[in-house]
């Protein structure tokens, strides 16, 4: 991906020299011509076409608004209720993703969800320790909510 | 155009000071360390993002001001503060202050067990 956007960024440079004038707005027509012709030559490249995984970073950041977003919402309501009748716990969450950057990306996802913290990465970094603030309540929608981090994250990755 | 964006300003700063009114209840009247990290780590981290916010649109609406360092500030924000809830979190499980009583489950414990014996 870092490799398609360099070439990118030097055919906007060379689209510059050859107009021989350097305004912002050679450079952004320069850009958009390179994009056109990486677009055309994908199948050369050993990664995917970089706009799809600019997308997919673009999706995982709404996805992470949204979530925080909620989270606070759950928060307040356990908080102010009038009644503490949470049951918290800690589960363990067997992870697919082996990267550090990523692991560090689902934790930081997951401590800002609906009522989990991220407690221990296990030495092997195949399994999350998360406390939940209500176990009964939300196992089975967490888990289905982990999965499709997971799977935005996979798509950012791959 | 002003009165729109003076209430989404005054809008955005009551929200923040109440989120992190509530976040401070909750510190208060939870029961144990892992619970009150809950509280205090996601809703003053929203509080917080939100009364930033409004002080960016503040000087940006009022005094045409575009001041970036507010943005990257709700962004180191962002990257920082569920580490920090990670890390009390951990270190109090470590040096074994114990879960709430009406507790359900920890996986962690039986592993501890499972690795000690």
């Amino acid at each position: 991906m870092a490799f398609q956007i360099l070439l990118n960024l030097c055919m906007a440079i060379i689209w510059m020299l050859f107009k021989n004038s350097y305004q912002p707005m050679d450079f952004f027509v320069g850009y958009m011509t390179g994009l056109i012709i990486i677009f055309i030559f994908r199948r050369f490249f050993d990664s995917r076409f970089y706009i799809y995984r600019i997308l997919a970073i673009v999706h995982l950041l709404l996805v992470f608004i949204r979530e925080v977003l909620l989270s606070n919402i759950a928060v307040l309501k356990i908080v102010l209720a009038p009644k503490l009748d949470m049951k918290p716990g800690i589960f363990a969450l067997p992870i697919g993703i082996t990267k550090d950057w990523e692991i560090y990306i689902l934790s930081c996802l997951i401590t800002l969800t609906p009522g989990t913290l991220v407690m221990k990465v296990s030495n092997d970094q195949k399994t999350l320790y998360i406390h939940a603030m209500d176990i009964p309540d939300i196992e089975e929608s967490i888990n289905g909510i982990k999965n499709g981090f997971e799977r935005l994250i996979r798509d950012v990755s791959r | 155009m002003t009165e729109i964006s003076h209430s989404i300003i005054i809008l955005f700063i009551i929200i923040g000071a109440f989120l992190n009114l509530a976040a401070a209840y909750g510190v208060v009247r939870l029961p144990d360390v892992y619970t009150r990290n809950h509280a205090a780590s996601k809703a003053t981290t929203l509080g917080v993002v939100f009364l930033l916010l409004a002080t960016f649109l503040f000087f940006y609406i009022e005094m045409n001001l575009f001041q970036s360092r507010l943005i990257l500030t709700i962004v180191f924000i962002f990257l920082t503060s569920p580490v920090s809830g990670h890390l009390i979190n951990r270190a109090a499980y470590n040096s074994g202050v114990k879960l709430w009583d009406k507790s359900v489950r920890d996986d962690l414990d039986v592993t501890k067990k499972e690795a000690g014996t």
